[in-house]
C-alpha cells in the first residue's frame, strides 16, 4: 500500500509500524503533526507534556519499564529536553528509546537555526538523518532496531522541509513489541558517581561498537556515477544535491553519527574530488576532513539559512537560471495577530503607556512588529520573567513600574512557573501579564495542561493559574478581559505601581479556535478625522480609504477594540 | 478537450507554485492538485510552510512531479507554471517561473498589514510587470465565479479548473479527487465551480480544436 505523507505524518507511521507503545513531545513547528498523527492510533499512549524535558522524561520511564517509547520536538526544545538525554545515554533505555529532532534551517518559526547534529555527538548517542517522507518512516524503525540492540536512545534528526514535504511511501506491517516489563538493575538506573563511572565506560565501548556497525549500516548508501565528482551528503540536502548533480557519485549518509569512516576512505579513493553538501553546520565535513581527506564544503555551501537546489546550484556553478529576486522592492506581507485576537489589546495598551516589555514565544511575538511595536525581548520559552527580573535587579526597583513581563499561558506552563517563583523568592515588584487564550494557538491549538483535556480528547483536570500564581506566594493576582481595553490599562497601571510582585492575567480564549464572532463596527464617516489611531492595533480588517476608516466585514470578527480606541467616537461597535 | 496541452514541451519534471495569503486555501489547492498527480501515475512532491507563516503572511506551496522527483522545492525560474490566489503574491513570486512559462492570477487584491497601515503603497501595474517575464499572463475572476458557482468558498476549486487545463492529465481524475477531498454537502456545487474554471479557458484564452 501507499500513502502521500509528509514527513511527519510518515514518522507516526513508522511509529506505528515500529511498535511503539508510548509517545510524548511538546508542540513545536516543525515537530508538531507528528503526536497529532500518532495520536490516531489507538494502541499507542500519546500524550503533551507541559515541556520537552517532562516529555522526555515520561519516555525514558516507558522505556526503562520495557516499551518502545518515541519522543518528539523542535530544535529548540532538544536544549530544555538536554539534561535528561545526557544521562540516559549513560543507562541506556531497555525498550527502545528514539528522540525526534526537528530542526529549522532558516528558521520559518523559531528564534534561532541550531544544528542538532551536535547533541548526538554531545551525548555520544547514533543519529538518523532520513531525506523523505519514505525514509522517515522507514527511519523510525531502524532506530528502534539499532535502540534496542544497542541498549542507546537514538536521535533521529529532521528539518523543516523534512517535517513539512510531502511524498509517496510504501507502508509496512507493525511489529509486535511487547512491553519486556521492569526489572529493578540499580546500578545500571539508578545514576549516582560510582555507578555512572561505569556506565560512562559502557558508553564508550558501546561507541566502539556503533562505529563497527556504521561500516555495515544499510542506511548508508554509496550510488557511484561520474568519478569527478562525489558528493557526501545527509537529510534532504540529498535530494537537492541530486537535482543539481544528477551524474555524480553519491555517499548518501543516513547514520551521520558515528560517521562509517571506512566508507568514507573507500569512497573518498574512487573520486576525483569530494564535495560535502550539508545544511547548517559543517558537522560531517569536520570529520571527514579530520580523517585526512580533502574536500569542498562551507568555503562554497552557506552555512547560515536552509539549502535550496538554487543555493547549490549558485555556490558551486555559479550559473543561475534566473536569480534576480524582484519581491524585495514589494510591499512585504508579514504574518500578524489575527483580526479579534485577545491579545492585541493588551499590546496596544503597553504601547500606549509606552512600557518596556520582556516578551516571550507564541503568537504574541507578532506584537514585537510594527504598527503595535511593543516588545523590547524575546530569547526563548519562559524567559520573560527573569528577562524583567534581571532588569529590575541592574537597574533599581523603580522601573517596575513601567516595566511588564508577558507571557502565553502554554508558555507559562513550558517554563514560566519557576521565573514566577524566582520573582517572588528575590524580593522583586515585577509585573507579569499571561495571556491566557486557552490553547497553544501558534503551533495549531493544541491542548495544555490549563485546557481541561487531553492530547487524545479525554477530558482533565485542569490547571487553574491563580490558584497556582497565590500558591508560590503572589499576593496580587488579577484577572481582566483583554477586550475591555480601560480595564486592562486600569489593572496594569495600578499593578505595576505595587511594591511586590504582580500577576494580571488577561483572559480571553483564541478567536481562530472559538470562532467567535459580532456584528462588524460602522464607521460614521461624517465623524471619522481619518486619523489613523485605529491603524495602531494593527488589525488587518482595518484600512484608510480616501481619508477614512473602513473595516473589511469578511475579516473583522467584531471584537470591538478599534470602536473603543477611536477618540471621536466614530466607529461604533456591533458589540453590547 | 486538453485544449492547451501543446503548449507544454515533455519536460520530464513540471513544477507548479501556488502562493497566496496565508487563510485563503493555498493547502487544500496544493493537495488536491498532488493526489490528483499522484493519481495519473507521477511520482509527485509538495512543500510547503507551517507555523508562523500563515497567520496572514505570504505562503506558497510547491508541487513538482514528473518520472523521479527528488527535490521538494522549485528552482527559481524554473516553474512552470504559477498560481497565484492573490495578484501582489504573484508578482512576489514570479522569479521563480521560467520565462515564457505560464501565470494564472486570481483578480484579487488583498492589502497586507504594510499597506493598510499607510507604509507601503500597493503597486498599480502588477499585470504590466508579470507580463514582462511572460506573454502568458491569465487573469481569472475567480471570485466572480465562485460566487455564480454557489460559494464564495469555492475560488480556490475555480482556480484549479482553469489550472487543469494546462496541465497534461484527465479532467476526470480531477473530479475525482475533489470529490473525495472537499466536505460531503459541498461536492456538487464544487464540481460545478471547476468545471466553470476550466471552461473558462476554452472561452478567454486559446482556440479549442
Ligand atoms: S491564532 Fe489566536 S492567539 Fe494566535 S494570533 Fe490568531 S487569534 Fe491570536
Ligand atoms: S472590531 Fe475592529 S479591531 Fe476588532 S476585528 Fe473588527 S476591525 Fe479589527
Amino acid at each position: 500500500m501507499i500513502e502521500f505523507l509528509s514527513g511527519n505524518e510518515a514518522i507516526a507511521r513508522g511509529a506505528f509500524e515500529a511498535g511503539v507503545r508510548v509517545a510524548t513531545a511538546y508542540p513545536g513547528t516543525p515537530s508538531t503533526e507528528i503526536l497529532e498523527n500518532i495520536a490516531k492510533y489507538d494502541g499507542i499512549q500519546a500524550q503533551w507534556s507541559p515541556n520537552e524535558k517532562v516529555a522526555l522524561e515520561v519516555a525514558i520511564g516507558a522505556s526503562l519499564a520495557g516499551a518502545r517509547a518515541l519522543v518528539a520536538m523542535k530544535h529548540v526544545g532538544l536544549n530544555v529536553a538536554a539534561d535528561p538525554l545526557m544521562t540516559i545515554s549513560y543507562v541506556g533505555p531497555k525498550g527502545g528509546l528514539v528522540v525526534i529532532s526537528a530542526d529549522d534551517p532558516g528558521m520559518h518559526s523559531s528564534q534561532n537555526e541550531q544544528d542538532n547534529r551536535y547533541y548526538a555527538k554531545f551525548a555520544g548517542v547514533p543519529m538518523l538523518e532520513p531525506s523523505d517522507s519514505q525514509e522517515a518512516k522507514d527511519f523510525v524503525r531502524s532506530a528502534f532496531e539499532i535502540s534496542s540492540e544497542f541498549a542507546t536512545p537514538v536521535l533521529v534528526r529532521m528539518t523543516t522541509r523534512v517535517c513539512h514535504s510531502k511524498g509517496v511511501v510504501r507502508l509496512g506491517e507493525t511489529c509486535n513489541s511487547p512491553s519486556m516489563g521492569y526489572e529493578k538493575d540499580v546500578r545500571k538506573n539508578v545514576m549516582v558517581p560510582a555507578h555512572a563511572r561505569l556506565r560512562h565506560l559502557a558508553l564508550e565501548e558501546r561507541r566502539k561498537r556503533l562505529e563497527e556497525y556504521a561500516e555495515r549500516s544499510p542506511l548508508n548508501r554509496t550510488q557511484m556515477g561520474d568519478l569527478s565528482l562525489g558528493i557526501i551528503t545527509s537529510g534532504v540536502a540529498y535530494q537537492y544535491s541530486k537535482e543539481v548533480f544528477p551524474d555524480a557519485s553519491f555517499l548518501k549518509l543516513g547514520l551521520t553519527n558515528p560517521i562509517p569512516k571506512g566508507i568514507i576512505q573507500r569512497f573518498a579513493e574512487k573520486v576525483a574530488r569530494i564535495l560535502v553538501i550539508e545544511e547548517l553546520e559543517p558537522f560531517l565535513e569536520e570529520q571527514i576532513r579530520a580523517l585526512g581527506i580533502e574536500v569542498v564544503g562551507k568555503e562554497r555551501i552557506p552555512r547560515v539559512g536552509e539549502l535550496s537546489p538554487d543555493t547549490i546550484r549558485s555556490a558551486i556553478l555559479s550559473s543561475v537560471a534566473y536569480s534576480e529576486n524582484p519581491s524585495s522592492s514589494l510591499p512585504a506581507r508579514p504574518p500578524v495577530l489575527c483580526p479579534g485576537c485577545p491579545h492585541r489589546g493588551v499590546f496596544y495598551v503597553l504601547r500606549k503607556l509606552k512600557f518596556t516589555v520582556t516578551g516571550d514565544i507564541g503568537c504574541y511575538t507578532l506584537a514585537a512588529l510594527p504598527p503595535l511595536n511593543a516588545m523590547d525581548t524575546c530569547i526563548c520559552m519562559g524567559a520573560s520573567i527573569g528577562a524583567a527580573l534581571g532588569m529590575e535587579k541592574a537597574l533599581g526597583p523603580e522601573i517596575s513600574g513601567k516595566t511588564v513581563a508577558v507571557i502565553g499561558d502554554s508558555t507559562f506552563i513550558h517554563s514560566g512557573i519557576t521565573g514566577l517563583i524566582d520573582a517572588v523568592y528575590n524580593r522583586s515588584n515585577i509585573t507579569i501579564i499571561i495571556l491566557d487564550n486557552n490553547t497553544t494557538a501558534m503551533t495549531g491549538h493544541q491542548d495544555h495542561p490549563g485546557t481541561g483535556r487531553t492530547l487524545k480528547g479525554e477530558p482533565t483536570v485542569s490547571l487553574d493559574l491563580e490558584a497556582l500564581a497565590r500558591a508560590v506566594g503572589l499576593r496580587s493576582v488579577r484577572i481582566v478581559d483583554p477586550y475591555d481595553l480601560d480595564a486592562t490599562e486600569k489593572a496594569i497601571r495600578e499593578e505595576v505601581l505595587k511594591d511586590r510582585p504582580s500577576v494580571i492575567i488577561a483572559r480571553h480564549p483564541c478567536v481562530l479556535l472559538t470562532k467567535e464572532r459580532y456584528p462588524t463596527p460602522k464607521v460614521d464617516t461624517e465623524v471619522c478625522t481619518g486619523c489613523k489611531l485605529c491603524l495602531r492595533l494593527g488589525c488587518p480588517a482595518i484600512s484608510i480609504s480616501e481619508g477614512k476608516a473602513e473595516v473589511d466585514p469578511f475579516l473583522c470578527n467584531g471584537c470591538g477594540i478599534c470602536a473603543q480606541v477611536c477618540r471621536v467616537h466614530a466607529m461604533i461597535s456591533g458589540r453590547t | 478537450m486538453l485544449c492547451s496541452q501543446s503548449t507544454r514541451d515533455d519536460l520530464e519534471t513540471t513544477d507548479v507554485l501556488i502562493a497566496g495569503v496565508g487563510g485563503q486555501g493555498i493547502l487544500l489547492a496544493s493537495e488536491i492538485l498532488a493526489r490528483v498527480c499522484l493519481r495519473a501515475g507521477y511520482d509527485v512532491k509538495k512543500s510547503e510552510v507551517h507555523g508562523m507563516a500563515q497567520r496572514g503572511g505570504s505562503v506558497t506551496s510547491h508541487v513538482r512531479f514528473g518520472k523521479k522527483i527528488y527535490s521538494p522545492l522549485i528552482e527559481k525560474g524554473r516553474a512552470e507554471i504559477l498560481l497565484a490566489f492573490e495578484k501582489l503574491e504573484a508578482l512576489r513570486w514570479i522569479y521563480f517561473l521560467r520565462s515564457g512559462g505560464t501565470v494564472i492570477v486570481n483578480d484579487h487584491r488583498i492589502d497586507p498589514i504594510t499597506v493598510s497601515s499607510g507604509s507601503a503603497t500597493y503597486p498599480d501595474d502588477i499585470i504590466e510587470r508579470l507580463r514582462e517575464r511572460t506573454a502568458d499572463v491569465n487573469l481569472v475572476d475567480g471570485i466572480g465565479i465562485a460566487i455564480r458557482a454557489g460559494d464564495l468558498r469555492t475560488v480556490n476549486v475555480v482556480l484549479l479548473g482553469f489550472l487543469s487545463e494546462f496541465l497534461p492529465i484527465n479532467a476526470d481524475l480531477w473530479r475525482g479527487v475533489i470529490g473525495e477531498t472537499v466536505p460531503q454537502k459541498t461536492v456538487d456545487m464544487n464540481l460545478g465551480a471547476f468545471e466553470k474554471g476550466r471552461e473558462l479557458v476554452c472561452l478567454t484564452k486559446r482556440s479549442c480544436p
